[in-house]
């Protein structure tokens, strides 16, 4: 298991479709029939406006929501249905996950070593508890703290050192994918940075993967090796970020791709932003299917729309 | 040196919001914060000022000042705010904000001509309430207005602010519309009463890129329209860049740099504004590691010795322990309050990534010049 295998995706997400019935008439479709992987220790990101279905992905991929429909295999087994012990397992222990708020997603009432140590305790991972204490102090290192903060509660940390606990917990089970959910939106630009060099080379040393959900593009561009382009629970464009960034095919993407600011007065002030608006646009989601436009660039679309957009 | 007074821009336009040596504190359970130490801001007619800085450095408070927002538990120690306008008679007044006794402030000064824009459009709206019914409130207060005058009126704002179907929206309720529509509704509840200021507190912070954007450039647009001062209170520095005119930065309370838009991001000056802009990444790096500022910023709560920014300072010189420094003038509109601008300093390079990235930028911003 430890064998990086580089050919073999790590996680294949197939035709994903999440629903949430709300009443008899109505359901939400938050994602439907999405599809992309992940190989060992990539980083692959998934871009889209609040609503566009990235976080529910995410929460389907680690089972916090049971798919209504697709397939998902992570290392090889499946893991859409109804969980055996093993496989829950190896879930539970190989695929991590940091939240984006530090504050409401770690036990205000429970110190950050038995924060970090759940996961050791649960999968009986350290003999005793000394043991387990030094695998935290380690790790507390590893993510810029110190081991005397492991007697500390959550609230005595500032944004930037909470999340790195949020980090740390997630780590300290040596996992193979990390779904990074929004982890740094809710701190400053200057410990946006922190945390992001942090995530790198933690990636570098244990080649973990992430799936990194973001709204802030520039930064989804700088971390990530692929990306796929969300909108109203269709991935409407995906594909390595120079495919992406430098040739957008999708007028979703353009629009986004436009939208994002430049830290450039001169350049800022001339620009505007390109509008773009399903409802108006007369494109279907549903009846596009993938396109691959070269190399692993795919867009969704029907073959007319494909030819006029390339046209453009 | 430190007591100059910072002009905005030496252009015709009017001065009209004055602050001068702000000093505020905050009593807490934990001991005394000293959250503004002597701030300096003015704001010119028709301009736009962004006051940039991290969470905690006071730059929310310092408008919370100005509108009489501040907390039971903060107290104003020196300084003033001067507003000028012109009263009912036509004639130019100055007032000190501070000075003034809530109830006067409340009738004549906040939403009438001092409006705010708050970050979560969810949490400043009534939910109970339809969002006409909010628009006209302060018509009602305001401006006298008869009801027939108000709704023609917040029809009229409601169309400003780009929301289609105005007729129809005028009776919905907060829960009905979608995050930007929302907070154009806050933006036209600003508008009501016709202000002379309008301060956006990350206005579109809980908002998505491409309705960022929109919202932005929708407020840019009246601005022009009714001739608005406008304060943005943001740490986004690409916001910074779209709407501003000038910048102030803001460190522990204090403003570390001022000068314009063009001056804060082609030749920053201060270490603390070098590391905001390395900070965030733009689209070209693809540096190994982004730079960033070490440490987090101090605590308030024990008075910093010297520049509070020393400590996070790979730039900081001995005498950053000792002593504060003061603004140092660079051009007619930019100062910094660094000691790596005092005459007798080493001298000192930007960060290697910085400069490189400046260097794009200026490329870029050639190509529409």
């Amino acid at each position: 298991m430890s064998e990086i295998n580089l050919k073999e995706p790590l996680l294949q997400v197939q035709n994903l479709v999440q629903h949430f019935p709300i009443s008899r008439s109505f359901t939400v479709k938050a994602v439907n029939g999405v599809s992309f992987y992940i190989r060992p220790g990539e980083t692959y990101g998934l871009v889209g406006e609040s609503g566009s279905g990235k976080t529910t992905i995410g929460r389907s991929v680690i089972r916090l929501y049971n798919p209504t429909g697709g397939q998902m295999l992570f290392q090889g087994q499946d893991i859409t249905g109804k969980l055996d012990g093993k496989t829950r397992e190896m879930l539970r222990k190989d695929m991590q996950m940091i939240f984006q708020d530090p504050m409401a997603s770690l036990n205000p009432r429970k110190k950050v070593e038995d924060i970090i140590g759940e996961g050791l305790e649960i999968h009986h991972i350290g003999a005793s508890k000394q043991e387990r204490q030094a695998l935290i102090g380690d790790m507390l290192k590893k993510v810029g703290l110190s081991p005397e903060h492991a007697a500390r509660y959550p609230h005595q940390f500032s944004g930037g050192q909470r999340q790195r606990v949020g980090i740390a917990r997630a780590l300290i089970m040596n996992p193979k994918l990390i779904i990074a959910d929004e982890c740094i939106s809710a701190l400053d630009v200057s410990i946006q940075a922190q945390v992001v060099n942090l995530m790198r080379d933690i990636q570098e040393e244990t080649h973990c993967a992430y799936l990194f959900i973001a709204h802030d593009l520039s930064m989804v561009k700088y971390i990530s090796d692929r990306i796929g382009v969300l909108h109203l629970g269709y991935m409407v464009e995906s594909g390595t970020k120079e495919e992406i960034f430098s040739n957008p095919v999708h007028p979703y993407t353009k629009s986004l791709l436009s939208a994002i600011p430049h830290p450039n007065p001169e350049v800022e002030k001339r620009r505007k932003a390109i509008t773009y608006d399903y409802a108006s646009s007369g494109l279907d989601y549903a009846a596009g299917t993938e396109h691959n436009v070269g190399g692993t660039h795919t867009v969704l679309g029907t073959d007319e729309d494909i030819r006029r957009w390339q046209k453009q | 040196m430190s007591e100059a007074k910072v002009v905005g821009n030496p252009s015709a336009n009017k001065k009209i919001l004055d602050i001068k040596n702000l000093d505020i504190s905050f009593q807490t359970n934990a001991g005394t914060i000293h959250a503004i130490r002597g701030v300096n801001l003015d704001l010119c007619k028709g301009e736009t000022v962004a006051i940039v800085g991290e969470s905690g450095s006071g730059k929310s408070v310092t408008m919370k000042a100005v509108m009489g927002l501040l907390d039971s538990n903060a107290t104003v120690n020196s300084g003033e705010i001067l507003y000028t306008y012109t009263d009912e008679k036509g004639q130019e007044a100055t007032v000190d904000l501070l000075k003034l006794p809530k109830k006067q402030l409340r009738q004549n000064f906040n939403g009438q001509r001092i409006a705010m824009v708050f970050q979560d459009p969810m949490t400043s709206l009534d939910p109970t309430m339809t969002i006409g019914k909010q628009i006209m409130e302060s018509m009602f207060l305001h401006l006298q207005m008869d009801k027939e005058a108000a709704k023609a009126r917040a029809l009229e704002l409601l169309e400003l602010v780009g929301i289609p179907d105005a007729e129809k929206r005028f009776k919905n309720y907060p829960h009905q519309l979608s995050g930007g529509m929302r907070q154009r509704v806050v933006i036209a509840i600003a508008l009501s009463a016709n202000p002379d200021i309008l301060i956006c507190d990350e206005p579109t912070t809980a908002l998505d890129v491409t309705i960022q954007a929109r919202i932005l450039e929708l407020i840019m647009e009246i601005q022009q329209k009714m001739g608005l001062s406008v304060v943005y209170i943001t740490h986004d520095l690409g916001v910074v860049a779209k709407v501003a005119d000038y910048v102030d930065v803001m460190y522990a309370g204090k403003i570390v740099e001022v000068g314009n838009v063009n001056e804060i991001f082609f030749e920053p000056k201060h270490p603390y504004t070098w590391g905001l802009l390395s900070a965030m990444p733009d689209l070209e790096t693809d540096d190994d590691r982004l730079y960033s500022i070490p440490g987090s910023p101090p605590n308030l709560l024990r008075e910093p010795k010297g520049d509070a920014f020393a400590a996070r300072n790979q730039f900081a010189l001995a005498i950053d322990e000792k002593a504060e420094p003061p603004l140092f003038q660079i051009s007619p509109t930019h100062w910094a309050a660094t000691w790596l601008l005092h005459p007798d300093a080493p001298k000192v390079e930007m960060p290697p990534e910085l400069v490189a990235r400046l260097a794009r930028a200026r490329k870029e911003a050639e190509k529409y010049l």
